[in-house]
C-alpha cells in the first residue's frame, strides 16, 4: 500500500466474518481489506482465537458409536495431501486483491463494466442474494449519485481515493455506512477511483434519475 | 488429559443446550453439562498430537484429538443450525480434514482449537449456507523453519488466558458472544455489544506480521 490505511473494519464485522455469519458480499469486503491490512489481519486472528476457545469450552454432543472408525476409513481412502504448490500469482502490480480477482476471474482488465451514468461504471459480482457486492469505477473528479442506506453499506477503496461528508478514503480504507448516513462520494482529482461496495439492503437514491436507473443498477 | 474442569453456568448451560439443540438433539452430559478447559500442558499436548499425525500418521494421537474435539465440534454445528445427522457427518469431515492438513497447522500462530474452529466454520458455510467463503490473500510467509518452541508455548498460553477470560465474563456478555458465534445475532446486533477480553493474541500475531514485513523489505 502506498499510503497508510486510516479507516479499518469494525469489531462487529471482523467477529461476524470469523464466526461465519456475514453475508457473502460482506465476507468479500472483509477478506479483501484483510488482504491489504496487517492491523485487521491481526485483529481477525484474535477473533478466530475466540472462536477456538468457544469450541474448546463448548458442551458436547454425542458422536455415533462408529464415528471414529468411519472417519479413519475415510482418511485411508483419501491419503494425506501433499504440500501444495502455491497457485500462480500476479506479481506486485494487481489492483484487485486476490479475493476479488477470484470473483472477477482476473485483475481490473477482466472486469465487465456497465455504465450507470455520470461517467460512473459498475460490475456486480456474483454472491449469495442476501447482500450485493459490486465494483465501482468512478473517474477522477466524478461523483457517485447521492444516496442513503436502508441497511449497511461497506465501501473498500482499491485505487485512487474519494471524499464524502465524513472524511477522505484512500486505497485500502473501508467506509462502514449505516442508515444514518446520507452521502455523496466524490472521486479525488488525479487518479480514477475503483471501489468494492457491498450492501445488505437496496440503496435509497435522493435524486430522480438514479431512482429510475435503480432497476439497472440492481442495488 | 484434562486438568481443569470448571463446573460452569450449570442450570443455565443446560437450558442453553436444550434451547440450541432442539428437542431431538441427544447431547451427552445433558444433565450435568459442564465446561471443560484444557490447561497449557494439554494445549502443548494437542500440538504434539497434531505433529504426530503429520510426522507419523499416528492414529492413537488422532483418536485422542477426535475424542475431545469431535463432540464439541458437533455441538457447535448443531447450535449453528445443523441437524444432528448433518452435524455428525460434517464433524467427521472436519476431523478428516485435520488429518489431511496436519502439515498446514502452525502452532506459533494458532491453538489447535482455533485451527479446528476455522475448519469447522468453513465447513459450516459450505454445507449449511452453500456459499463460497472469500479468504484473505495468503501472506508470503515463505518456507518457514520449524517455529521456535518458546513462541509456540507463548501463543498456547495466551490462548489459555483468553479462554479463561471468556469463561470469567459476566453471563450476559458471555451469552452474547456465544450467540454471535452461533449465528444468532445479526451484524448490527453484534455491533452494539462491546467489551471482549481481547488484546494479547492480536499483539503476538501483530509482532509476527511486523517481522515478516521487515524481512520482505
Ligand atoms: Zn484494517
Amino acid at each position: 500500500m502506498p499510503q497508510e490505511i486510516k479507516h479499518h473494519l469494525t469489531d462487529a464485522l471482523l467477529m461476524g466474518y470469523s464466526a461465519g455469519t456475514l453475508p457473502e458480499a460482506f465476507n468479500l469486503v472483509v477478506a479483501s481489506h484483510v488482504s491489504l491490512c496487517d492491523e485487521c489481519r491481526a485483529r481477525l486472528a484474535e477473533f478466530d482465537a475466540v472462536g477456538g476457545e468457544i469450541v474448546a469450552m463448548s458442551e458436547t454432543a454425542e458422536m455415533s458409536a462408529d464415528s471414529l472408525a468411519l472417519t479413519l476409513a475415510a482418511i485411508s481412502d483419501a491419503p494425506a495431501e501433499e504440500e501444495q504448490a502455491a497457485a500462480p500469482e500476479i506479481t506486485g502490480t494487481a489492483v484487485l486483491p486476490r479475493p476479488i480477482r477470484e470473483y472477477v476471474g482476473g485483475d481490473v482488465e477482466a472486469v465487465k463494466w456497465r455504465k450507470i451514468g455520470g461517467g460512473v461504471r459498475q460490475a456486480i459480482l456474483r454472491t449469495s442474494k442476501n447482500a450485493t457486492a459490486r465494483l465501482l469505477y468512478i473517474p477522477a473528479g466524478c461523483a457517485v449519485p447521492d444516496h442513503g442506506h436502508a441497511g449497511t453499506e461497506l465501501t473498500l477503496v482499491l485505487q485512487g481515493a474519494f471524499r464524502d461528508e465524513t472524511d477522505r478514503f484512500g486505497a485500502g480504507d473501508v467506509e462502514v455506512a449505516n442508515e444514518d448516513l446520507d452521502h455523496q462520494p466524490v472521486a479525488e482529482d488525479g487518479e480514477d477511483c475503483i471501489c468494492l461496495a457491498a450492501t445488505d439492503a437496496p440503496l435509497k437514491f435522493n435524486a430522480m434519475i438514479p431512482k429510475l436507473a435503480q432497476p439497472f443498477l440492481r442495488i | 488429559m484434562l486438568t481443569e474442569a470448571i463446573p460452569l453456568a450449570n442450570a443455565d448451560a443446560d437450558r442453553r443446550v436444550a434451547q440450541y439443540a432442539g428437542a431431538k438433539a441427544p447431547l451427552s452430559n445433558g444433565a450435568k453439562a459442564k465446561v471443560t478447559q484444557s490447561g497449557p500442558k494439554d494445549r502443548m499436548a494437542w500440538v504434539s498430537h497434531v505433529e504426530a499425525i503429520r510426522d507419523r500418521k499416528d492414529q492413537a494421537a488422532f483418536a485422542e484429538l477426535f475424542g475431545y474435539f469431535a463432540p464439541r465440534v458437533k455441538a457447535f454445528l448443531m447450535k449453528s443450525g445443523a441437524s444432528p445427522d448433518l452435524a455428525e457427518e460434517c464433524t467427521q469431515e472436519v476431523m478428516a480434514t485435520l488429518w489431511r492438513k496436519a502439515h498446514m497447522f502452525d502452532p506459533a500462530k494458532a491453538s489447535v482449537s482455533t485451527w479446528i474452529f476455522t475448519v469447522a466454520r468453513n465447513r459450516k458455510i459450505d454445507i449449511l449456507r452453500k456459499e463460497r467463503r472469500p479468504e484473505p490473500e495468503d501472506l508470503p510467509w515463505g518456507p518457514e523453519a520449524e517455529p521456535e518452541q518458546e513462541e509456540v508455548m507463548t501463543l498456547q498460553q495466551e490462548s489459555k488466558k483468553l479462554g479463561k477470560a471468556i469463561a470469567d465474563l459476566p453471563d450476559k456478555q458471555k451469552d452474547l458472544i456465544l450467540k454471535a458465534y452461533y449465528g444468532e445475532l445479526s451484524h448490527s446486533e453484534i455491533a452494539e455489544q462491546t467489551g471482549l477480553p481481547l488484546g494479547t493474541i492480536k499483539s503476538r500475531i501483530r509482532l509476527a506480521l511486523d517481522r515478516l514485513r521487515r524481512q520482505m523489505k
